[in-house]
């Protein structure tokens, strides 16, 4: 399991040459915006780090984020790093289970206070601590218990960063992310269900390259990755702008590639790096497999009015609303008719005939 | 509460309740107007006067003559460049038009973003020219009630916030919207209570005034 | 014991708010483009006299008595009423500066009428007893003694006799089953006697059997003016009663603007009934007579001249394009000013304002339209169809040293008129 051998030699004796190590480098560099004076500073930062202690926390999540991390056909850096990193404390992937992951976690701890990094995917339920347990300890408790001595937190995935799932209407385990429990420590939120992997690897290399978390927006979430939104780097852009939508997905519109805006595309609101770094390696993301995006690196992306409902659209039925605006509007406007008429009527009614002596005002002696 | 939450809040109660005050007032004031009605004319009329009302209807948007636009040209330019605008941006953008398609079952071709774009440009900087109007030029300073300055801020915003949020500028983009559909909806709600009314009423000042003229066989 | 109070004119002002009035109170943008188009406010620069600021106090009462907001606000205290003082105050802008010539109405952008409006606005102050001296003198001479100016019967008989003597033409009174009932305004009698002499004429010519009625001959109406329909249909009974008593066809409003919109558009609405009768325009006879041939004219006036159109006739009547016709009759070298026609700028003159000896001042001031459209034009007659006009025309001529006559359209054409003999 532990392994102090540094990152460069032991990604050399996977076979990464040296070559391929620094194109990575430069990979991560150019992703993040840094010039390429940084990529010896980030080779070297890698090379040596003595792969920081990493405990990674579990809670009401569906094992999606690590999927998304972890899963490589062929291998990937990313895979190669998390292979590396001394995962002390992984649910998924750790051999031992029960007692001994626990002491596992508690060792670790101990002889890496101050210096590990906590990394969490899912949310933590507050309404019942039991709704979701490891070895009888709640999501709570753990979490508080390891963020205490952790030198930073990730919050991997929406459901850690945001709420995700759990936290939809009416979130009935009363589910809230980690920066709602945790104040006193710094975190990034890596939101996306799952997120993209080169985003998790992006932000480690930036701590171990200058051993501090990377900017930050107002949501937490590392500018470099969701400093714009999908819909400002999505390719189909153009045919939002001449006006070109899809209106069904499979309409002329849909196999000609058009926007996908009124099938429910959040890609306006949504800040994330698909549509340039894409998924697989590239290879495609949802609006270019002709599905709107979903918005999911945004909190309550679940609540945000429909998949499938063009963002405008409004969540409630706006037009049966204004039917009894307008119902409701006539009565009262008949009957404030009816007065006017009354008013006047009786205003015709009364009219005493101004004759010539009442055009002057009597004089006041 | 974060951008979404806000988000999700502006675009369904408070369009709601926007939308109910905006349908009910409007309603009371136009049935306020028609059911006062005007009493038959006796005289022997030149023509029914219905043409006339219609043709007053269109026309009176093109001032009567040269020489009256050009004693009221600031007003002229800049009221055409606002409304305009105005339309355009409201009923060929887009996303505007999404929002439309969902209300009434129907929509229809926008143009391209940046031509909107343009339009919305023209419009504030028609707003401002109009703003600095009201408040050097003696008749329109004098006519002027603190409600016309209110009504000037209400029309000013939404373009102004639609603009930032297109262009991305000073504001996240969520917060952006968020500005921008309370201010329309802040727009609506001022409609039944304000000379914003006008949009819905001068069809009916014109056509009165078309049919008067028309009944004596003047065209206005 | 005068009923002239606050309340009085606030009852009466209620009724006189229409679907048309609130229409154009709810539509009303404060664009000011209303002001450009009058000469009261033009020539003077005030901004009071900007034609929708004149109804103010309508306005308010509108908002607070018809609609659903206002009266809210007034339940709780948030309205203001309208006073007294404030209707006193009004009294300059509805009366001393306007002249109802409704050139406003045509240039408002959201399509208000607020002449239409300032004729119902001139009810309520007047009921409150705010109407100027002159109009009530007016009015007052109009009812007792059937003639604004103090015209009496004798009078007009006596000039009846002038035209016997000169022309050797009767002046019919009284003539039962004549086609024509004529009309006559106190300032032509008075002022332009020219005119009764040519409608002689030109009838004779035409072999069209006319009337005058000595029951009432007058066809101004004080009423109209000082904005009172109560008196303005007392006025207008007379005409009518006359009329239907003689049992003629057509009922002719002479050279006089407010006159034609007092017996034919504002008479059946105020006696609220049709009339059996039609009611014409001078002009509008004259130019059937032309155009059936019923009388010629010989030679051409070789000045150069112009037309102004009298706003109740032209702008607010309908009559626009008779005037020219007939003038192309005996005119050459005839052009129009450059605003004309329905555009046509107000003498300053109208809607009462001459009978006001306040607005004496503030009328010349106005005429400066007037010179403004004359100045460059070059002409050496102006012609007219009002006797009102005319006087101003003259006065404000005069007043400028500016030395162009100024001539009424139905005496140029008889002037002109070719007569036969064998009428005799």
């Amino acid at each position: 399991m532990k392994n102090d051998k540094p990152l460069g030699q032991l990604l050399k004796e996977q076979g990464v040459s040296r070559r391929g190590f620094l194109k990575y480098c430069a990979t991560l560099a150019s992703l993040m915006a840094l010039p390429p004076s940084m990529v010896p500073a980030i080779a070297e930062a890698l090379e040596n780090a003595r792969r920081p202690s990493v405990i990674w926390l579990s809670f009401q999540e569906c094992t999606g984020c690590t999927e998304s991390l972890t899963r490589s056909h062929a291998p990937t850096l990313e895979g190669l790093l998390f292979d590396h990193i001394s995962l002390d404390y992984h649910h998924t992937l750790q051999a031992a289970s029960g007692q001994a992951a626990e002491a596992a976690r508690e060792a670790a701890m101990a002889e890496n206070k101050d210096k590990y990094l906590l990394v969490v995917d899912g949310s933590i339920p507050l309404d019942n601590p039991g709704y979701s347990t490891i070895a009888g300890i709640s999501n709570l408790d753990m979490l508080e218990e390891v963020a205490e001595h952790a030198a930073a937190i990730i919050a991997v995935g929406t459901c850690a960063a945001y709420g995700g799932l759990p936290h939809a209407s009416p979130n009935p385990t009363g589910a809230v992310s980690v920066t709602d429990i945790i104040k006193d420590k710094p975190i990034v939120n890596v939101p996306g269900c799952p997120p993209i992997p080169v985003v998790i690897s992006g932000v480690l290399a930036h701590f171990l390259t200058f051993g501090r978390l990377p900017d930050l927006d107002h949501l937490g979430r590392p500018l470099a990755f969701y400093g714009n939104n999908i819909h400002d780097r999505c390719y189909r852009r153009p045919f939002y702008d001449r006006g070109l939508f899809a209106h069904s997905f499979d309409d002329e519109g849909a196999k000609k590639g058009w926007c996908l805006y009124n099938l429910g595309c959040k890609g306006p609101v949504t800040y994330n790096a698909c549509a340039t770094i894409k998924w697989n390696e590239g290879t495609s993301f949802p609006i270019e497999a002709g599905h709107g995006c979903l918005g999911c690196s945004e909190p309550d992306f679940w609540d945000l009015g429909g998949f499938y409902n063009a963002l405008p659209e409004s969540p409630v039925d706006i037009s049966r609303l204004a039917a009894y605006g307008i119902v409701g509007g006539a009565a009262a406007g008949v009957a404030s008719g009816l007065l006017n008429r009354q008013k006047k009527a009786q205003a015709t009614a009364t009219h005493e005939t101004v004759n010539l002596s009442d055009l002057k005002r009597e004089e006041k002696s | 509460m974060n951008s979404g939450e806000l988000l999700f809040w502006v675009r369904g109660t408070g369009l709601s309740i926007a939308v109910v005050i905006f349908t009910f007032g409007m309603l009371v004031r136009l049935l306020e107007i028609f059911m006062l009605g005007r009493r038959r004319n006796l005289a022997e009329l030149r023509s029914n006067g219905i043409g006339a009302g219609l043709r007053t209807l269109i026309m009176r948007s093109i001032p009567p003559d040269r020489n009256s636009m050009r004693r009221s040209m600031v007003t002229v330019v800049a009221g055409y460049g606002f409304h305009i605008g105005l339309l355009v941006v409201i009923f060929l953008l887009a996303p505007h038009i999404q929002l439309f398609e969902s209300l009434f079952g129907f929509g229809w071709p926008a143009i391209s973003t940046p031509l909107v774009d343009l339009f919305a440009v023209v419009a504030l900087i028609s707003l401002i020219v109009l703003l600095w109007h009201r408040l050097t030029h003696p008749v329109v300073r004098y006519l002027s009630t603190p409600e016309d300055y209110l009504v000037w801020a209400a029309s000013f915003l939404p373009l102004l916030s639609g603009y930032l949020a297109y262009h991305h500028l000073w504001l996240p983009y969520e917060w952006l919207l968020v500005t921008h559909i309370l201010s329309v909806e802040f727009m609506l709600i001022l409609f039944p209570f304000t000379k914003l009314a006008h949009a819905f009423t001068l069809f009916i000042a014109r056509w009165y005034t078309g049919v008067i003229a028309g009944e004596r066989g003047v065209e206005t | 014991m005068s009923k002239a109070t606050l309340e009085r004119g606030v009852a009466i002002l209620k009724e006189q708010i229409n679907g048309p009035v609130a229409a154009y109170f709810s539509s009303c943008v404060h664009c000011g483009i209303c002001a450009e188009a009058c000469l009261f406010y033009t020539e003077t620069g005030d901004p009071a006299y900007t034609p929708i600021n004149k109804l103010e106090p309508m306005r308010r009462l509108w908002e607070q008595e018809y609609t659903l907001f206002g009266r809210l606000k007034k339940a709780i205290g948030l309205s203001q009423p309208v006073t007294d003082s404030e209707l006193g105050e009004w009294s300059e802008r509805v009366y001393d500066t306007c002249s109802l010539c409704g050139r406003c109405s045509m240039v408002c952008p959201v399509g208000n009428d607020i002449s239409y409006m300032i004729r119902r606005i001139r009810e309520g102050l007047a009921a409150a007893g705010h109407a100027p001296e002159g109009l009530v003198a007016a009015s007052t001479r109009s009812v007792e003694i059937g003639s604004p100016m103090g015209l009496r019967l004798p009078a007009l008989q006596a000039q009846a006799r002038h035209i016997k003597e000169s022309t050797g033409l009767d002046i019919p009174f009284d003539q039962e089953g004549a086609e024509y009932l004529v009309l006559l305004s106190s300032m032509e009698v008075i002022n332009f006697p020219e005119y009764l002499q040519a409608i002689a004429r030109i009838f004779k010519q035409a072999g069209k059997r006319w009337t005058l009625s000595s029951e009432a001959f007058e066809a101004t109406n004080s009423g109209i003016q000082i904005g009172v329909s109560d008196i303005a249909r007392e006025l207008a009974t007379r005409v009518v009663v006359a009329a239907e008593k003689l049992k003629v066809k057509t009922v002719i409003s002479p050279e006089c603007g407010h006159a034609y919109t007092a017996i034919r558009w504002e008479g059946p609405n105020l006696m609220g009934r049709r009339f059996p009768f039609k009611v014409q325009h001078i002009l509008e006879v004259l130019d059937e007579l032309r155009a059936a041939g019923l009388f010629k004219t010989e030679g051409m006036e070789d000045t150069r001249l112009t037309f102004h159109d009298p706003c109740q006739l032209v702008r607010k009547g309908g009559v626009i394009d008779q005037p020219r016709n007939l003038l192309n009759m005996v005119a050459s070298d005839f052009v129009e000013m450059d605003d004309h026609g329905t555009m046509n700028w107000c003498c300053g003159a109208g809607g009462g304002v001459s009978a006001i000896e306040e607005a004496a001042g503030i009328k010349m001031k106005a005429f400066d339209r007037k010179k403004a459209q004359l100045e460059g034009l070059n002409v050496d007659t102006l012609v007219t169809a009002c006797a009102n006009c005319r006087i101003q025309l003259e006065e404000g001529l005069e007043e400028n040293e500016m030395e162009i006559p100024v001539v009424g359209l139905t005496e140029l054409l008889a002037d002109h008129l070719v007569e036969d003999d064998s009428h005799d």
